[in-house]
């Protein structure tokens, strides 16, 4: 196992799950619950020292059990390495504690997770849409259940109706 | 030459005097001058300003005062993928533009969407601006855009000035 991931499952050892590594990126996968202490771990240990979020991403499997998971990538600008964290979530309780309280620069991209996917961050400061308007009514468009042509959203012109004839 | 057609009086040998309907000076006079709004959405747009500089040269047709202000342009050069969320906005710049004015559709996403079939591009400019002239491509090259306002001014000619248009030919 890579040093580091060996790092963290000495620290957690219930909610470590499993480290994957390939072509020398190195991925840990941990408990939901635990995944906001495993990140400050990661960002205040000196040994791991994780000061800048790279992205924060989500994937959609659509057969499993725990339909999606939440992947944080996050870099050492000293240390230079690179850790990707994934968790799993379930459809029924899709909510995830937000990261914006460790880094800052979580909160843009925890609204697109939200945007396009769903998924909701608990103690977001400011959990809106980011990509799509505000009043869209057509749900999670990076979900593998939406259809790719939408639902009539862009093929309705309501800017045209006000129109005076 | 060519521009326009006029009939000469020169019974008595001087060239003095032309004749031509004034709805035809008006169309020339609008044709030979048009101006565009910058509209880039995507890479179309880099064809558009290939066009404008010095190479390629959109001055030629008179059309080459790119303006950044709706209301200082008569000509809509829609250039790449229109988003859904971009729609209103393109509504509105085309509404706010000062009559005559004319849409140009360029290249195949402004078109119909292209291979963006997608739940946020709209199919085609078109489902909610009139459109004058599509020019085809992906990008269209700059002498496809100017043969597309070539074609527009040959479209300008065909207009009426004067006289009231039906209102399915208004727009």
């Amino acid at each position: 196992m890579h040093p580091l991931a060996a790092h963290i499952q000495a620290k957690f050892p219930d909610a470590f799950i499993e480290a994957k590594e390939w072509r020398g990126d190195l991925a840990i996968t941990v408990k939901r619950h635990a995944l906001h202490d495993v990140c400050r771990f990661l960002r205040e240990d000196p040994q791991l020292d994780c000061d800048y979020i790279v992205h924060v991403s989500s994937v959609d499997w659509p057969d499993d059990e725990e339909r999606f998971e939440v992947v944080y990538e996050v870099y050492s600008i000293r240390k230079r390495h690179r850790i990707r964290v994934k968790t799993r979530v379930p459809e029924h309780d899709c909510e995830v504690d937000s990261m914006t309280d460790i880094w800052k620069g979580a909160e843009f991209m925890e609204r697109e997770v939200f945007d396009m996917m769903g998924i909701r961050f608990r103690h977001h400061p400011d959990l809106r849409r980011i990509l799509l308007p505000d009043d869209y009514p057509e749900g999670y468009p990076l979900r593998k259940d939406f259809p790719v042509q939408g639902k009539g959203w862009r093929d309705t012109f309501e800017f045209l109706q006000e129109e005076v004839p | 030459m060519g521009l326009i057609q006029i009939g000469k009086h020169d019974k008595d040998g001087e060239l003095g005097v032309i004749t031509l309907s004034l709805e035809k000076a008006v169309n020339w006079a609008r044709k030979g001058s048009l101006w565009p709004m910058t509209f880039g959405l995507a890479c179309c747009a880099i064809e558009m300003i290939a066009a404008v500089s010095s190479r390629y040269d959109i001055d030629r047709y008179g059309a080459g005062v790119f303006r950044a202000s709706p209301r200082q342009s008569d000509l809509m050069i829609v250039a790449g993928t229109v988003c859904r969320r971009m729609a209103p906005v393109i509504r509105k710049i085309y509404d706010q533009m000062p009559e005559p004015k004319y849409v140009i559709s360029m290249g195949s996403c402004a078109t119909s969407g292209n291979i963006y079939d997608s739940y946020s591009v709209v199919q085609g400019v078109d489902r909610f601006i009139p459109v004058d002239i599509y020019v085809p491509g992906c990008p269209p090259t700059p002498e496809a855009l100017f043969d597309g306002i070539l074609k527009l001014q040959d479209r300008i000619m065909q207009k009426r000035v004067f006289t009231t248009q039906p209102a399915q030919l208004k727009a």
